[in-house]
């Protein structure tokens, strides 16, 4: 392939071209990966919110791919209300099928939301007169939860800005809205008790070996009428409690219930905590009391709206395991961002849903 | 011979003659106990010595054995049990199954089978597998007329064994305390130890204990390299270069004390090394045995001690930016 008097010269000059060949390549590379990276940046570049005093490592990290507004914001079906006047009829004295949430409501109105509530749920005959199904009584304890998730807990759902939820903010378009749980405990067979209950790769418990009932332990009543605390530790260096109190037990299905909290807004522990001191008062974000709000709104909502529908869902709607209702937590309305929707202003547009009892707002449009 | 051949991560040389078969089974202590035959193997070559056996198992051995097998089995057919006897199950979930000690309600009572019998039961057969295997390597250390380093060694791992399983759990008064025997279930109890007592980070035995394990993976490295460096001139036979200290000792020893002023010798390197590995667990095994009987909150402990700081002043959380700078829809979007 080559002329002779190559071949020649390179038999008469024998190289060890091992060693000059790994250097060259190995300094070569960097070169060239450190001119890449200067000259076209971090190819996963990433971003981080600060939650905490600088130096102590409180930042919620993202990479920038991950920031980009996601598809469901721009299906998100809104419409400017109609200003009712003096002589607007409301809707429930002239249609029939109108839920006595919506009592309020003007036939423009009432027409306009029901429109986007079929959008919203995907149920294309969403509280038709004369639809008897299961969907209409639904309907009616739904929007009514809503409104009063509107009314009387702006302090989580409107913690930082108006925003507010509607059906869209869980349905996504989708008559069973994502996210949702259902009560699986025990897990394991033949055993009882503590390890009878985690050691199971399920949905609820996010793939980890942690405890998979620590939904229903912090969110439902429990035989006393009493929700599950989130017991960590003491805050004093020596406690005067029995042996062991709270237990690591008890850490550990903090724990699983804190990773639920993790993966469904899309955040590590220090968005909440100071992870050195998790649960010193002093020491939590805002975002923490943001939080413990939401608890509340969900321990409420499911009592109020959610448990009474086991009589009015049909069996294929009920859980797998003890045929209960579809239940509600963080993931169903965050579905792992921050804020829902990337914290979108769904209320601004739906005064009908903002109250409770009251007549609808629309001074903002007027 | 190219100079890349003494950087290889496997031992080059490999000696093959006849087994070598030990002393006379009349001349031994314990006697007649050997397995009486030897094989070699590549592999065992590349690793360490290429002989595999003969082996001594002695009675401390056979009971170790049997013990540590009925417990390796115990928790096995218990997890196999927890998936209703499906093997299927039982490969995939292997990672996350476990047998879990009894829960708080039973204290040092003995709980029902299927609520941690079975894990005091098994805990049982592997403190006897553990003690009777410590045995052994005593009992061969002294019928090798050897030292019992590595007796006592085994014993400073023993100890954090023991007060994880044993100690803690009857001074906290319940079983409950114990660690689970399942591959991620113990990293979560491991996890959820440190945060129920305030961040175990700040407990100064666990700092210890962290010191000792990184500095041994620090004098280990900085043996084995040294050694390895100087194989060409014999540093690899160790205990002639402590009797007659020889060129690869000299090089060696002026490498460190050129670089940093002060070299170990052939025999101290050792001890640093002994010291440094059985001192992990001894202070590891101190701050477990505190955590819960005598501090509940490490993190507190470490404040009121002086030895981690208090925050003062405003959080400044203004300052932080908000969500609408970081993928946010910008407020009032609609």
């Amino acid at each position: 392939m080559f002329p002779k008097w190559f071949d020649n010269w390179n038999k008469d000059n024998p190289t060890n071209i091992f060693g000059p060949a790994i250097a060259v390549g190995v300094a070569g590379s960097a070169v060239f990966v450190a001119a890449m990276i200067v000259g076209f940046g971090q190819p996963f570049p990433t971003e981080s919110q600060q939650t905490g005093p600088r130096g102590t490592g409180m930042h919620v990290p993202e990479f920038v791919s991950d920031l980009a507004v996601y598809p469901d914001v721009d299906r998100y079906i809104t419409s400017e209300p109609v200003v009712p006047t003096a002589d607007s009829q409301l809707a429930i004295d002239v249609l029939e099928g109108v839920p006595p949430a919506l009592a309020n409501v003007t036939v423009e109105n009432y027409e306009r939301l029901l429109e986007a509530m079929r959008s919203w749920t995907g149920i294309p005959d969403l509280l038709e007169p004369g639809n008897d199904s299961y969907q209409t009584a639904l309907a009616y304890s739904m929007i009514e939860m809503t409104q009063n998730i509107n009314q009387n807990w702006a302090g989580h759902v409107q913690a930082n800005a108006e925003v507010g939820v509607t059906c869209y903010t869980c349905h996504r378009g989708q008559p069973v809205p994502n996210n949702i749980w259902f009560r699986v405990g025990p897990v394991n067979d033949n055993v009882a008790g503590w390890p009878a209950i985690q050691n199971r790769v399920t949905m609820t418990s996010n793939f980890t070996s942690l405890p998979s009932t620590y939904l229903e332990h912090f969110l439902l009543l429990d035989e006393n009428g009493q929700y599950g605390v989130a017991q960590v530790h003491d805050l004093v260096s020596r406690a005067e409690n029995p042996p062991g109190s709270p237990l690591i037990q008890h850490a550990e299905m903090t724990y699983a219930w804190m990773n639920y909290f993790s993966n469904s807004l899309g955040v590590n522990c220090t968005f909440c905590h100071n992870t050195r001191a998790f649960y010193d008062p002093a020491q939590v974000t805002p975002q923490w009391a943001t939080a413990s709000l939401g608890i509340l709104m969900v321990q409420e909502t499911l009592e109020q709206y959610i448990l009474p529908l086991e009589t009015v869902l049909p069996p294929e709607r009920l859980g797998p395991v003890y045929a209960d209702v579809p239940k509600l937590a963080c993931r169903t309305c965050h579905q792992g961002e921050q804020q829902p929707l990337n914290g979108l202003n769904v209320i601004r547009n739906w005064p009908e849903l903002a109250v409770l009892d009251d007549l609808p707002d629309y001074s903002a449009f007027e | 011979m190219a100079y890349f051949e003494y950087q290889n991560i496997f031992t080059q040389v490999q000696v093959r003659g006849e087994p070598e078969m030990g002393m006379a089974m009349e001349d031994n202590i314990q006697g007649g106990d050997r397995t009486r035959t030897a094989t070699f193997s590549n592999l065992a070559g590349w690793l360490g010595n290429a002989q595999i056996g003969p082996i001594y198992l002695g009675w401390a051995g056979v009971i170790s054995m049997a013990t540590g097998l009925l417990w390796f089995n115990i928790v096995g057919l218990n997890m196999l049990a927890q998936v209703d006897w499906s093997l299927t199950q039982f490969v995939r979930q292997l990672f996350w199954l476990a047998l879990e000690p009894p829960g708080p309600e039973h204290g040092l009572s003995m709980p029902p089978l299927n609520d941690g019998g079975w894990y005091i039961i098994s805990s049982f057969f592997l403190l006897i597998s553990v003690m009777s295997w410590w045995l052994r390597t005593y009992l061969l250390a002294a019928q090798h007329k050897m030292g019992k380093h590595i007796a006592w060694a085994f014993l400073a791992a023993i100890w954090l064994f023991l007060v994880l399983g044993l100690f803690r759990p009857i001074l906290m008064g319940s079983w409950s305390e114990a660690v689970p025997y399942g591959i991620f279930p113990h990293l979560d109890w491991t996890t959820a130890f440190s945060i129920r007592y305030g961040n175990l980070y700040y407990n100064p035995f666990h700092a210890l204990s962290i010191v000792f394990l990184y500095g041994s993976v620090l004098l280990f490295a900085m043996h084995g390299a040294t050694i390895l460096a100087v194989s060409r001139y014999g540093g690899d036979r160790e205990l002639e270069q402590i009797y007659d200290r020889g060129t690869a000792s000299e090089r060696a020893g002026l490498f460190w004390r050129w670089t940093m002023g002060f070299n170990a010798t052939m025999e101290g390197i050792h001890r640093w090394a002994w010291w440094f590995a059985v001192l992990t667990p001894i202070t590891g095994g101190i701050g477990i045995l505190l955590t819960g009987t005598v501090v509940d909150n490490w993190f507190i402990w470490a404040i009121e001690h002086n030895f981690a700081p208090e925050y003062l002043g405003a959080y400044g959380y203004e300052a932080y930016g908000t969500y609408q700078d970081f993928g946010g829809v910008p407020a009032g979007g609609n």
